[in-house]
């Protein structure tokens, strides 16, 4: 009992006893590690600090909120190091002069592919997106073989991408996790993200992780943004291109407290110039303002594992298109009487979105391995539209709610991901004069299971089960497994069922621009008639490293297969009408891919790929070749650069070549004689070349051209010349409408 | 009876305590560079009833997180010396400890201070250059 006492009132006193952190500095001579004394040793951030004795130890006092000790000596490397607990600091310090001699200099890959992930992953970094002075999301996939970028339509100006030879509904797009381009912001949405505010892409095929949800099919994007702690105090990138488009970004980042950062990033594009390179009486691309606002906050707290995130963002974007002639003011198709006498075409589309995200992240300090996430998106998102007499107007309300539970079962070979996630989407949508109004609400919960034996095997295999108001209740299953049977190579598998329900009208808003006639052929379904679609996507992949001529080299083959138990088709097949209904008989997509980088010589690496597309669905007019997607692609980018001077200045050469094969048009048999189409569009081949010269990490300049050798499509727009006839089409665009196009901007950067 | 409960609940976590299923302990474990870090990892986690081992290279930290009914530090320790790296409190056998990589020779001087310069501006596995 005595015992008992003791020990409780000796418990106190070690509680309030002021804990002595301990430990030696050493320096590195030639042979040994040798003590250094007269070091100076503290805590970042604080007025705490000692002196290293003759023997090199010292001691100072510890508190559990000082983590990052400083070790400095004069003629030494300055190193921070961090503490997490209480424990002996053994730190050997390096003298800065011999440190010069051993720079060892890893150039990082500015795309790079992992051996270890059980999925097809492939990582672009932010200096990847350099590569193409992208402006937005959109336009910085075009160094990148693994997804297709089309064509911009006049009428949108938005470029639409492809993966495995789907569409992007097809792919689940997220913002650091969180779903991000769905619902209403489908068909611009990828323009509504800056490309600056990115930070980095990972891109997988396949089905991916059931913790994001239940809606991917052909594969996953994720861009992760610029994040206000390590993001630079001050960016400034201005462009301005040969078509008169501006843009500006701003970005200024402040630390508010030693946990909280803040960061303020501005964005603003526009275009304000009339072109028609083809006379066709047409705008070759809109005419746009955007401004996008977005606001950080970061909260970190290392000590209590906290992390979070709050993200608010407003955007407003105008666009108007149509005949060169067109003016807005005189037009206006929600008001009969303003239309007397209409002799042009045009077309608005005008979007206001506000969005609120939270993060919350809590890693358990104490057992690394548990953690707990969860994230909120609210978004609000508004599109006023009218496309000559067609008008369109959607507002889709949508909340997002996703908590995830990280810990491992036995050891950390095998971690368990579970958790809970509720999702609300209401859509408001006038098409013409049909109002169609639905709310889309699901519970679910997932359990995600990941293996790596350390060595050759990793696997995840993930389940989720959903209760959705319009889907139902449903299982989604996936599967992925690596297998590394020899060094540097990567075997892959994947398999994983998909479920969403198809926006058939913000999907499709092309179909706008046409004289078509709308038509949705099914009435028993839960979404405008239709039934949700459901597809199964299976994979395989080979990755092998290896050295040619000693130099780095990798090739990569992959093969996918998509098929659709449902589909909502899209039947563009007869010219004076456009025809959603569900899949009867069969829809798949195969796609492979051979891809091939290598490093000629020292900054100098070339990337390869050849791809082959066989997408075939069962339209009510027969079985045939999904339209306007070429079968062959072939794809190559060069990029070399200089050796970066003492001061960080270099050149840096960037060359993309696509060539795509022969395009299906929808079939225009029905179409007088001389609206008539071929089968099939020509081939088309574009180059695109960047020169960027840094002066200095904080400054440079970059001046390129996309399509260099003028490449266009002559006829882009079917009876241009009769806009409000029966026959007017937009929608078989092969090639680039405006030919080429040249640019220059400059980034300033501050620390 | 209040004395009781103060007691009972002394002992209660006295017995949960000396039956850990989270045991958390650090050792230091001989090495010097990223493969080093992936063998040592390696040789922790396979032990039975260890469920987190992570190597610092820098301060050859070995931080583990282990069942403690299952194993403990000594078992663990041995199973990192088998694959050849010594713990303070088990050494590797001159056997065990020449079945490492020629550049992780750790008990060579010259080994250690080469890799911990090259290491100061490359993380990753040099050992493998």
């Amino acid at each position: 009992m005595r015992k008992f006492i003791i020990l409780i009132v000796l418990c106190p006193i070690y509680l309030f006893s002021q804990e002595q952190l301990e430990g030696i500095v050493l320096e590195a001579s030639s042979a040994k590690e040798m003590p250094l004394p007269g070091a100076n040793v503290y805590w970042s951030g604080s007025s705490v600090g000692a002196i290293t004795a003759d023997d090199g130890t010292f001691s100072l006092p510890y508190k559990f909120s000082y983590n990052k000790l400083v070790i400095s000596y004069v003629g030494f490397k300055t190193d921070t190091i961090t503490v997490n607990e209480n424990t002996y600091i053994k730190h050997v310090l390096q003298a800065s002069d011999e440190l010069d001699a051993v720079v060892v200099n890893s150039r990082n890959q500015a795309t790079s592919k992992s051996y270890l992930k059980a999925t097809n992953t492939l990582f672009v970094s932010s200096d990847e997106l350099l590569k193409a002075a992208c402006c937005n999301l959109s336009e910085s996939f075009e160094t990148n073989p693994s997804i297709d970028v089309n064509f911009a339509d006049a009428v949108s100006g938005t470029r639409q991408i492809k993966m495995l030879g789907l569409n992007s509904p097809y792919i689940l797009i997220t913002t650091e996790n969180i779903p991000a381009i769905r619902g209403a912001s489908q068909a611009y949405g990828l323009s509504f993200i800056p490309g600056t505010w990115v930070e980095s892409i990972q891109i997988t095929k396949g089905t991916g992780s059931v913790v994001n949800g239940f809606e991917s099919i052909a594969g996953q994007i994720n861009a992760e943004l610029v994040k206000p702690s390590t993001d630079n105090r001050l960016f400034v990138n201005l462009y301005g291109a040969s078509s008169e488009r501006l843009e500006l970004n701003t970005h200024l980042n402040t630390k508010v407290s030693d946990k909280w950062s803040t960061g303020l990033y501005l964005h603003g594009n526009t275009h304000q110039q009339k072109h028609d390179v083809n006379d066709d009486g047409f705008l070759d691309m809109p005419l746009y303002n955007q401004i996008n606002v977005m606001n950080r906050w970061q909260y970190t707290n290392p000590e209590k594992g906290v992390v979070s995130f709050i993200n608010l963002r407003y955007l407003n974007d105008e666009k108007q298109a149509g005949q060169v002639a067109f003016n807005p003011d005189n037009f206006d198709p929600r008001n009969p009487g303003s239309l007397s006498g209409v002799e042009t075409w045009g077309s608005e589309i005008n979007t206001e979105r506000f969005e609120v995200t939270t993060k919350l992240g809590y890693v358990n300090p104490e057992i690394p391995y548990q953690s707990l996430g969860f994230q909120t998106a609210f978004s609000h998102h508004k599109q006023d539209s009218y496309f000559g007499l067609n008008l369109y107007d959607i507002q889709h309300n949508s909340f997002y709610s996703n908590l995830v539970y990280n810990t491992i079962i036995s050891d950390s070979r095998h971690k368990v991901k579970t958790g809970l996630s509720f999702t609300y989407d209401h859509y408001d949508e006038l098409v013409n004069t049909d109002t169609y109004e639905r709310t889309e609400n699901s519970v679910g919960g997932f359990f995600e299971y990941a293996y790596d034996n350390l060595d050759k095997l990793t696997m995840t295999a993930g389940v989720r089960v959903d209760q959705h108001n319009r889907l139902g209740f449903f299982v989604t299953p996936r599967l992925h497994v690596r297998y590394t049977p020899w060094g540097k190579s990567a075997w892959r598998f994947s398999v994983g069922r998909g479920k969403r329900s198809a926006n058939i009208f913000a999907e499709n808003q092309n179909m706008f621009a046409s004289s078509r006639q709308i038509n949705i052929l099914n009435s028993g379904g839960k979404i405008y008639g239709l039934d949700p679609e459901i597809a199964w996507n299976y994979g395989i992949s080979y990755l092998q490293g290896f050295n040619l001529f000693e130099r780095k080299a990798d090739i990569t083959f992959d093969f996918y297969r998509t098929d659709f138990q449902n589909q909502v088709v899209v039947d563009w097949e007869n010219p004076y009408e456009i025809n959603f209904y569900n899949l009867e008989g069969d829809s798949y997509a195969y796609s492979f891919q051979f891809e091939f980088n290598y490093n000629v010589f020292e900054h100098f690496d070339i990337r390869t790929a050849y791809k082959y597309y066989d997408i075939k669905t069962d339209y009510n007019s027969g079985k045939l070749e999904k339209p306007l997607i070429p079968k062959h692609r072939l794809f190559a980018n060069a990029s070399y650069e200089t050796h970066q001077k003492e001061n960080g200045a270099q050149w840096k050469f960037d060359a993309t070549y696509n060539w795509l094969d022969s395009q299906r048009f929808p079939s225009t048999d029905l179409s007088p004689v001389e609206f008539q189409l071929d089968d099939y569009s020509p081939t088309v081949g574009t180059l695109n070349l960047q020169v960027t010269k840094v002066f200095s990490p904080k400054f440079e300049v970059y001046l390129g051209g996309e399509n260099v050798t003028n490449v266009r499509q002559g006829n882009p727009i079917v009876s241009a010349e009769n806009p409000f006839g029966s026959n007017f089409d937009s929608n078989f665009v092969y090639g680039p409408i405006f030919g080429s196009m040249y640019y220059a901007g400059l980034r300033y950067k501050l620390k | 009876m209040k004395r009781i409960i103060i007691i009972l609940t002394v002992l209660l976590t006295t017995v949960t305590f000396a039956q850990n299923k989270n045991a958390k302990a650090s050792i230091e474990v001989d090495g010097v560079c990223g493969m080093c870090k992936e063998r040592i990892e390696k040789a922790a986690i396979r032990t039975k009833g260890v469920k987190s081992a992570v190597w610092n290279v820098d301060t050859h930290e070995l931080k583990l997180i282990f069942d403690e009914r299952k194993t403990d530090v000594k078992s663990i320790s041995e199973s990192i010396a088998a694959v050849g790296h010594d713990t303070k409190e088990i050494k590797a056998t001159e056997e065990q400890y020449n079945s490492v990589h020629p550049c992780c020779k750790y008990r060579d001087e010259d080994v250690q201070t080469i890799t911990k310069k090259k290491k100061e501006t490359e993380n990753k596995f040099i050992c493998l250059n």
